[in-house]
């Protein structure tokens, strides 16, 4: 008898907080996020049907982009550290594109303030090629490549 | 369901640090299976970070990225025992969200 209450009201506990979660929005920011996702991007192949995709026109070329932890030769594709890092004030996005994979943008990322405009992660690279770094600041875009040359290509079976 | 995160966050003067390696196979749709079939793509498409509620990062991803993917990222502000929470979605609506507290 006195278990089964226990148990009754565990599990209504539980629905408690569920919906709660629920109510406070906290399971919505997912849902927005994959709206958000910029297909016609992902899918140029050039860097100028990416740059229309973005809704930008061509990016200045600028050295206040630099490459952070990112190697001249890269031994295997799969596996390629890329860092950005921009000091051109007001950086709002930072998007790393790689000139020779299937689809040039690999990926974006946004810098709200109070960021710092600096990033690193991982990309693939098929085969040796440019890599763009495209800030885009107070409206306006820049970009900055570093050529890095693959060893072992990571787009194969 | 996904595998957890691994988030780091470590106080670093006035920022915090934040490294996440997340579990994700990150299949690009390129590649052919045993029967010459294209293995459909699979990927985190957008990943959030949040400090205190507070947006700190937010990022679209192609399936460029590597397999079990990282990601570095520093922000002002941020104490020891403040929570840092990811949450990213993949292609299929799968989504995961994962919370460390700064040290």
């Amino acid at each position: 008898m006195d278990g089964n209450r226990r148990k009754i009201l565990k599990t209504g506990g539980g629905m408690t907080l569920l919906s709660l979660v629920a109510a406070a929005g906290w399971l919505r920011p997912g849902d927005v996020l994959a709206a958000d996702w910029n297909k016609a991007a992902f899918e140029a192949k050039t860097m100028d049907e990416t740059m229309k995709a973005f809704g930008g026109s061509t990016p200045a070329q600028s050295k206040d982009i630099t490459f952070t932890a990112t190697p001249d030769i890269a031994e295997n594709g799969a596996v390629v550290p890329i860092g950005v890092s921009s000091s051109i004030p007001k950086t709002e996005s930072i998007a790393i594109l790689i000139e020779k994979n299937p689809n040039m943008l690999a990926a974006e990322f946004d810098i709200p303030p109070g960021t710092d405009a600096a990033i690193s992660t991982r990309v693939k690279m098929g085969q040796s090629s440019n890599v763009y770094a495209l800030v885009k600041a107070d409206g306006k875009y820049y970009v900055a490549s570093k050529e890095i040359k693959v060893t072992l290509g990571g787009c194969g079976g | 369901m996904a595998d957890p995160m691994k988030i780091r966050a470590n106080v670093v003067g006035d920022s915090t640090e934040v490294k996440v390696l997340m579990s994700h196979e990150m299949e690009t749709g390129q590649r052919k299976d045993a029967q010459g079939k294209v293995i459909p793509a699979w990927h985190i498409q957008s990943v959030a970070a949040t400090w205190n509620g507070k947006t700190v990062l937010t990022a679209q991803w192609g399936p460029a990225v590597s397999k079990n993917p990282f990601l570095s990222f520093k922000f002002k502000g941020g104490a020891k025992g403040d929570k840092v929470q990811i949450t990213w979605v993949d292609n299929k609506g799968d989504k995961r969200t994962d919370e460390a507290v700064i040290g």
